[in-house]
């Protein structure tokens, strides 16, 4: 059990994790590479038209996956966060803040292509159902988080502070979800879900997992490659850091 | 193939602007993004040469 | 618990020397409630219908125009780091604070809310809901809002800062407590709004200050 701990601080110090998150980011990246091109194929060529929505129906094999990794990624941070605060770990407040551009550009993806998408089939570019109203408030949730931990000059404290305020708004997610969903069925909102009326053919769920997974892939990329560069900014007073840069 | 045509691809049943609309955009910004970070990472590699420079000045002067 | 007292005592007494940031909280919802019927029109069915929402959003930003200066006086001139170090629980202390953000905010809101609702056309029960769950809403309100004032303390632009943060976890709150008074307007029971927001004051009232003392020594480091 020891070793365990000691071998898994070694590779939580900055120093150590920069060369590994360097090996590692071109793999994650050739992954969502691969599986991006697979769901996509899938996704044109393979899928049939739907009956009820024609072809703009295949908006959804980029607009779940960008929602549920818009979700996901929050959760990472949370969990990052969670971590940082039990093992005061500095590299978790990093990896915390190298997650959040990704999330929030799923979110605002999100809430475009779910508007491209209403647009033709239900006529409006908005409307307040739950699940689009609840994307509308996490994209407040991690502009808050950016916007805190950019206000914060110390990096330390902007890690803690954005960690607390990222487990908060955890916390409290399902909490909005819930009241959200209460308020839109009491005002009968529109009802929109994804597979409203015909099941979905095995084709297009497999296609939007494919996409799901790509984009998994291409936030732990990221998130790896961000990573670095907020490391080496901390450290650059390091020895390690200058031989490096040289 | 289930398409009769590059054309009839395009078109999207009609639904082309909003399909090819947000496949663009998340294209546009997944770009974006990874031009983003490469610039970050010249930048914090510049911002250690500098200090570097800084602490040699230092300690020579 | 003398501690407690001592510093409820304290921020109340420092308030009334300076009323005039309690009075501006208090216009502030005036006007606002005031300025919708003139940007909408003043059908009296209309303005009865969007009452309870307009009432509300003016009461949740009345009350978070205040929120930036709960800590920030302590801060400067070292109070909260004495706090920090005081053999009293923080989270006990951070509680004390929050009591008197509110006697000196939310009560008042809540005690001003069935005047305004004259203004709207809002028969005398929906005007006891409205108190009722304004009084309940804006304590829940103070302890979710510590927490954001105290992450943000100090840091540069923190109030519009602390408007952008607190927003998000606001919505449950008003979801509920403009819920209920509208369930009341249709004739529905408020009775589940008005659980679920005295619910979630309970347990905000336990975690909010442990989460704001957390803050606070985030913020003192």
């Amino acid at each position: 059990m020891e070793n365990f701990k000691i071998r898994w601080f070694h590779w939580a110090a900055p120093q150590t994790f920069y060369p590994l998150a360097g090996r590692l980011w071109p793999v994650f990246g050739l992954i969502a590479a691969v599986l991006a091109v697979a769901g996509l194929y899938l996704g044109f060529f393979v899928a049939p038209t739907d009956f009820q929505q024609g072809e703009g129906y295949r908006i959804i094999f980029v607009h779940v996956p960008v929602s549920w990794m818009s979700m996901v990624i929050y959760l990472a941070m949370a969990f990052w966060a969670f971590l940082g605060f039990t093992f005061n770990t500095r590299l978790s407040g990093m990896m915390t803040q190298a997650l959040a551009p990704t999330g929030a550009m799923f979110t605002f993806l999100s809430l475009w292509t779910g508007a491209l998408w209403g647009k033709p089939m239900w006529g409006a570019w908005w409307v307040w159902d739950a699940r689009l109203t609840s994307e509308l408030i996490l994209f407040f949730l991690y502009m808050g988080y950016i916007a805190l931990t950019s206000a914060i000059d110390d990096p330390r404290r902007a890690d803690r502070a954005g960690g607390l305020l990222a487990l908060v708004g955890a916390v409290n997610v399902p909490i909005i979800y819930f009241s959200v969903k209460w308020w839109n069925t009491l005002h009968q909102g529109a009802s929109v879900s994804v597979t409203k009326g015909s099941s979905m053919a095995q084709t297009m769920l497999w296609a939007m997992l494919l996409m799901a997974l790509a984009l998994w892939a291409y936030s732990i990329a990221m998130a790896l490659y961000r990573v670095r560069s907020i490391i080496l900014v901390r450290e650059r007073h390091t020895q390690w850091a200058q031989e490096v840069a040289a | 193939m289930i398409w009769e045509s590059w054309d009839a691809f395009w078109a999207m049943g009609g639904y082309g602007p909003y399909v090819w609309g947000s496949y663009g955009v998340v294209l546009l910004c997944i770009a974006i993004e990874i031009f983003g970070a490469r610039a970050a990472q010249r930048a914090s590699v510049q911002s250690v040469r500098t200090m570097q420079e800084e602490t040699d000045h230092d300690a020579t002067s | 618990m003398s501690a407690i007292a001592a510093v409820l005592q304290r921020d109340l007494r420092l308030a009334m020397r300076r009323k005039s940031e309690v009075l501006t909280a208090v216009f502030f919802f005036v006007v606002v409630a005031s300025l919708f019927p003139l940007a909408i029109g003043p059908e009296p069915d209309m303005l009865r219908k969007i009452a309870p929402g307009i009432l509300w959003v003016g009461a949740l930003l009345a009350s978070l125009l205040s929120l930036a200066r709960l800590f920030a006086a302590d801060y400067q001139d070292g109070t909260l780091e004495q706090m920090a170090l005081s053999p009293t629980p923080m989270p006990l202390l951070v509680a004390a604070k929050v009591l008197a953000h509110w006697l000196l905010s939310g009560l008042p809101l809540a005690l001003l809310s069935p005047v305004l609702a004259l203004q709207f056309d809002l028969d005398s029960a929906t005007m006891w809901v409205l108190f009722t769950s304004l009084l309940l809403g804006t304590a829940l309100l103070s302890f979710l809002g510590a927490v954001g004032a105290a992450l943000t303390l100090g840091v540069r632009g923190g109030e519009v800062l602390l408007s952008l943060l607190l927003l998000p976890l606001y919505i449950p709150a008003l979801v509920f407590g403009s819920g209920a008074v509208e369930a009341q307007m249709v004739g529905m029971g408020y009775g589940a709004q008005m659980s679920i927001l005295t619910a979630m004051l309970v347990v905000a009232a336990f975690f909010g200050p442990w989460a704001c003392a957390l803050a606070l020594r985030i913020a003192l480091e």
